[in-house]
């Protein structure tokens, strides 16, 4: 009973598909081709009625295998959700009726559509399994958190709160981090009008007093092993003890470092005691305790003082960074504000270029800084004279002259760097730099590399992947937090430059995300961007030929390989993108839901009418995350999409199966789009790099072509946004003119 | 150089910033603005002055005081408002102009043959003789306010028009004899010397 297959159709003839389609056809289909056991229809098959119906066959006539002939795969997600069933969704609606033109002429190429995604789906329904964990999870609900500043600290104190026991690492010798040092923070309440408390000792309040956190001083990582759930983490102290615990998903929060201000000899750093940066600032502040502020020279009060904005960031020149922090700004407007408070009359200057106050009460502060009296002065300083009174010429912006101002202490603006681990892909940039300028900067960040942070015992690399500048992170807006490392979040300024707010807020997402990944892991489900997914790669082992590209191109790390070369799979680390799958030249990795297989079968069932019939038939590849969601909403918008074309989802364009390509051809189809995600530097990629793996391996498919003899028009690859809801059906209306232009495909058969 | 103006030279001798907010009205605006350049973008006659405002705020910053102090450009200032309306901090700019034309003006540093700042002058002591404007004797003294031959130049090529104005009763010849005045002018003077003395009152320590 448990192994036989019961198959069952239904058609919705909802949303003006029964009118526009001949539902009885659809039928005659699903059971005729599509081997449905059963087919059957209802006016509304996401109601309440519809969806019990199904529900009864499933409780009460054994069907395992669910077609649902209705709308999008995007939509009625919550009432077409049957657990215990592989369950597929023939496009009729978005896919058909709504976007091709209701009139007669049109009809029949409209049925013909219908009819074949209703044949595709049957097909992809026969080489399914019900997709189910695959029983090696467990839940640990430890959370470790790496790094004890601000960022480590809330993020354990949220954890913690939410019921989740933290281990904290740190490696120094106290809790606090770099914010741990300042004299005061920028405000984060209303009215944001002067520097506020530094929250520090209350934190490290909380964490004493929480009986859910484990602090780890003089501590770090020296082994990190296992997936999501179930990682085995050695934690050594300085002298060499080491503790292995066990930890359901880590925060690493290890935070920045201050820029070298020794490379910017212009402003005299290094020349002059009085010349310091911000971060060197704060202490002077802290020492002041409470009096007024002191130079370093000769202990003078100050009297006169010149921020320097943008002292080696922002900037296109050697050696400095080519990024803003973000928050110097506000850091300036902050110190600035000390002097004003603890040095009376001191004459402060803020020289700026461009002066940006991020955050709620960022324009408040500014304005508080002005009421202050502190002058805010456009313009760019080009060097410091050292002498007993420091002169500063910069060039005015507004007045448009070099001028001079003399003062006691010049404070550098200098930017932040990330304290990451270093990038597990430095060795793949260096062998893939396109010139020798690119390859020199790779191999300088090869050899200059910094220590292991969380030492992971990965196929690919110790640590988290760098994204841009050495901050690690998978992408800043669509999905922060996320790094390349499943159940591995990066929160705080190793992320992205920020602030002590932003760092608060990050810690407090990346908890939750932490919990999130825990509990998943738990569950055998996977995390962002397939959230819930049980599905999960397994791979044929008598057909692999351990060539080890899946192990090479997953883009998380996920594959580990045994001692023979195997790969070895950690499903808790997996986003289940099917990279792997399109990778493998032998074809042997695939999902329970999704394989080579179900795709190929798809293409198969699809009628490809005679040469005469001059039908031609396109088949378009779109990524499920981008390019389908944007061809969903063209059908929503009513733009007409050629009817010729044959839809298939794909997970990532990164799992698309060359064979796929050659396949389609070989049945006759006259073209073929492919759709997915934009790719290499400023990628949307879901999952990071499948995107421009599949732009890799197609750029081969010409010589495929050349040897069907076909026109290399017939296979495009395009990147298509989300937003190309106009442009996506465009490509695919394109392809049809070009398949018009050369003519019919001679493989019809 | 004025003895008034020697005096705040010498109490604001660090900080010309702080002499404006001191003695101007509405100057403690100044350290407010932000330097977007909106009023200047917004100025009608925004080309024609040497400094637009977002340029003065800077430059009192800077500390220019005899450059910002002795420039026509607030006096170029024609109190469309416009920049008001669109300053996004909210600054009160033609105020502050208006305020520093004076401030100029009091302490004697107003260009010499700046064509508002004289206007004014013969617009008040006109006004001031009969507690009403003369608008005869204005017209007048501002044909001949650069010299008399000037004088007679202007008052031929505008002769058509003043004969005109006489037909339709718009203007009278006979106001050239004195003229008419408001009904109490002594009380009229009196109120003036009063609001002066309190305007010179709420200038912080101006002597």
């Amino acid at each position: 009973m448990a192994d036989e297959k019961k198959f069952a159709g239904y058609v919705c003839t909802g949303c003006g598909l029964g009118e526009r389609l001949d539902a009885g056809q659809l039928e005659t289909t699903a059971t005729r081709d599509g081997k449905m056991q059963r087919c059957k229809q209802h006016e509304m098959l996401c109601s309440a009625e519809g969806v019990q119906m199904i529900k009864d066959d499933i409780a009460n006539d054994g069907v395992t295998h669910v077609m649902i002939a209705a709308c999008s795969r995007r939509a009625k997600v919550e009432a077409f959700n049957f657990t215990d069933v592989a369950l597929t969704r023939a496009n009729l609606r978005e896919g058909v009726i709504w976007v091709r033109p209701d009139t007669d002429e049109n009809k029949e190429t409209t049925q013909e559509m219908a009819d074949d995604y209703i044949r595709m789906a049957c097909a992809e329904l026969k080489s399914m399994a019900k997709p189910s964990a695959s029983g090696e999870q467990s839940l640990n609900k430890h959370i470790l958190v790496v790094g004890g500043g601000i960022t480590g600290m809330t993020a354990a104190i949220e954890a913690a709160a939410a019921g989740y026991p933290v281990h904290l690492v740190e490696k120094s010798g106290a809790l606090g981090g770099a914010v741990g040092s300042y004299y005061k923070v920028i405000p984060t309440r209303s009215p944001y009008d002067a520097p506020a408390e530094n929250p520090i000792p209350a934190l490290s309040e909380a964490i004493e007093a929480d009986g859910n956190i484990t602090v780890h001083l003089n501590s770090t990582l020296t082994n990190t092993d296992g997936a999501p759930g179930r990682f085995s983490v050695d934690i050594t102290t300085e002298s060499g003890a080491t503790e292995t615990v066990s930890i359901g998903a880590i925060i690493q929060a290890s935070g920045w470092k201050p820029y070298d201000a020794n490379q910017l000899p212009e402003f005299a750093y290094g020349k002059s005691q009085d010349v310091v940066t911000n971060h060197e600032l704060e202490a002077l502040a802290v020492a002041a305790n409470g009096g007024p502020i002191k130079r370093p020279s000769d202990g003078k009060e100050v009297q006169s003082v010149c921020f320097i904005q943008n002292a080696g960031q922002c900037s296109d020149k050697d050696g400095h960074l080519t990024y803003f922090a973000g928050v110097t700004d506000l850091v300036s407007i902050k110190q600035a504000m000390y002097f004003k408070a603890l040095n009376g009359e001191c004459d402060t200057t803020i020289l700026f270029d461009n002066l940006r106050t991020p955050g709620a009460g960022g324009e408040d502060f500014y304005r508080a800084g002005q009421n202050a009296m502190v002058t805010f002065s456009k313009g760019i300083a080009s060097e410091v004279i050292p002498g007993d009174s420091l002169t500063v010429k910069f060039e005015d912006k507004i007045l448009n002259e070099q001028t001079e101002m003399a003062c006691d202490l010049v404070v550098l603006a200098t930017g932040m760097e990330p304290n990451s681990g270093p990038d597990p892909y430095a060795q793949l940039m260096v062998d893939e730099a396109e010139d020798e300028a690119e390859k020199a900067k790779a191999k300088a960040m090869l050899e200059n590399a910094p220590a292991s942070i969380l030492n992971l015992q990965y196929r690919q690399g110790t640590d988290l992947p760098h994204l841009k500048n050495g901050f690690t992170d998978s992408h800043f807006i669509c999905f922060p937090y996320e790094t390349r490392r499943t159940g591995i979040y990066s929160a705080g300024p190793v992320r992205r430059p920020m602030d002590i707010q932003q760092a608060r807020d990050d810690a407090t997402g990346a908890a939750l995300k932490a919990i999130q990944a825990a509990e998943n892991a738990g569950l055998g489900r996977a995390a962002h961007p397939r959230s819930g997914d049980l599905s999960f790669p397994s791979f044929r082992k008598e057909g692999c030929t351990q060539c080890k590209r899946c192990t090479v191109e997953c883009p998380f790390g996920a594959i580990n390989e045994d001692e023979e070369g195997y790969p070895m799979y950690n499903e808790s680390r997996c986003r289940r993108c099917g990279t792997c799958m399109g990778a493998c030249p032998v074809r042997v990795i695939s999902f329970e839901n999704y394989s080579v297989e179900t795709v190929n079968q798809q293409i198969k069932n699809v009628d490809i009418p005679e040469e005469w019939d001059e039908k031609p038939r396109i088949l378009v590849l779109a990524c499920e995350n981008d390019a389908y969601p944007a061809l969903d909403q063209a059908a929503q918008a009513g733009v007409e999409i050629n009817p010729w074309a044959r839809v298939i989802p794909v997970r990532c364009l990164g799992s698309v199966s060359l064979s796929w390509v050659t396949d389609a051809l070989n049945n006759g189809f006259d073209g073929i789009v492919m759709m997915g995600c934009r790719r290499d530097d400023d990628y949307q990629c879901h999952f990071v790099r499948g995107s421009a793996m599949a732009a890799e391996r197609m750029s081969k498919v010409g010589d495929t072509l050349e040897t069907l003899n076909l026109e290399p028009e017939r296979v495009i690859l395009h990147e298509v946004a989300i937003t190309d809801v106009e442009r996506a059906p465009q490509l695919i209306n394109d392809m049809a003119e070009t398949v018009e232009k050369i003519g019919l495909s001679p493989f019809k058969f | 150089m004025s003895d008034i103006n020697t005096a705040m030279i010498e109490k604001y001798r660090s900080s010309f910033l702080k002499e404006v907010e001191a003695n101007v009205e509405e100057g403690e605006w100044v350290k407010m603005c932000m330097q977007c350049g909106v009023c200047s973008g917004s100025c009608p006659l925004g080309k024609h002055w040497e400094h637009p405002p977002q340029e003065i705020f800077m430059m009192i910053r800077a500390g220019k005081r005899e450059d910002v102090l002795s420039s026509d450009s607030m006096w170029m200032c024609t109190s469309c408002y416009n920049c008001i309306a669109r300053c996004p901090r909210g600054l009160p700019i033609t105020h502050i102009m208006h305020g520093l034309a004076v401030y100029s003006k009091r302490l004697g540093l107003t260009p010499k043959k700046q064509p508002t700042a004289d206007f004014s002058q013969i617009f008040w002591d006109n006004l001031m003789k009969k507690g009403r404007v003369n608008e005869l004797k204005l017209g007048l003294s501002m044909y001949f306010k650069d010299g008399f031959g000037q004088g007679i130049k202007n008052a031929m090529a505008n002769q058509k028009l003043g004969q005109n104005m006489m037909k339709a009763k718009r203007m009278n010849a006979m106001e050239i004899f004195g003229g008419h005045s408001v009904k109490d002018l002594s009380g009229f003077q009196k109120i003036i010397k009063k609001a002066q003395e309190i305007e010179e009152g709420n200038v912080k320590d101006f002597k």
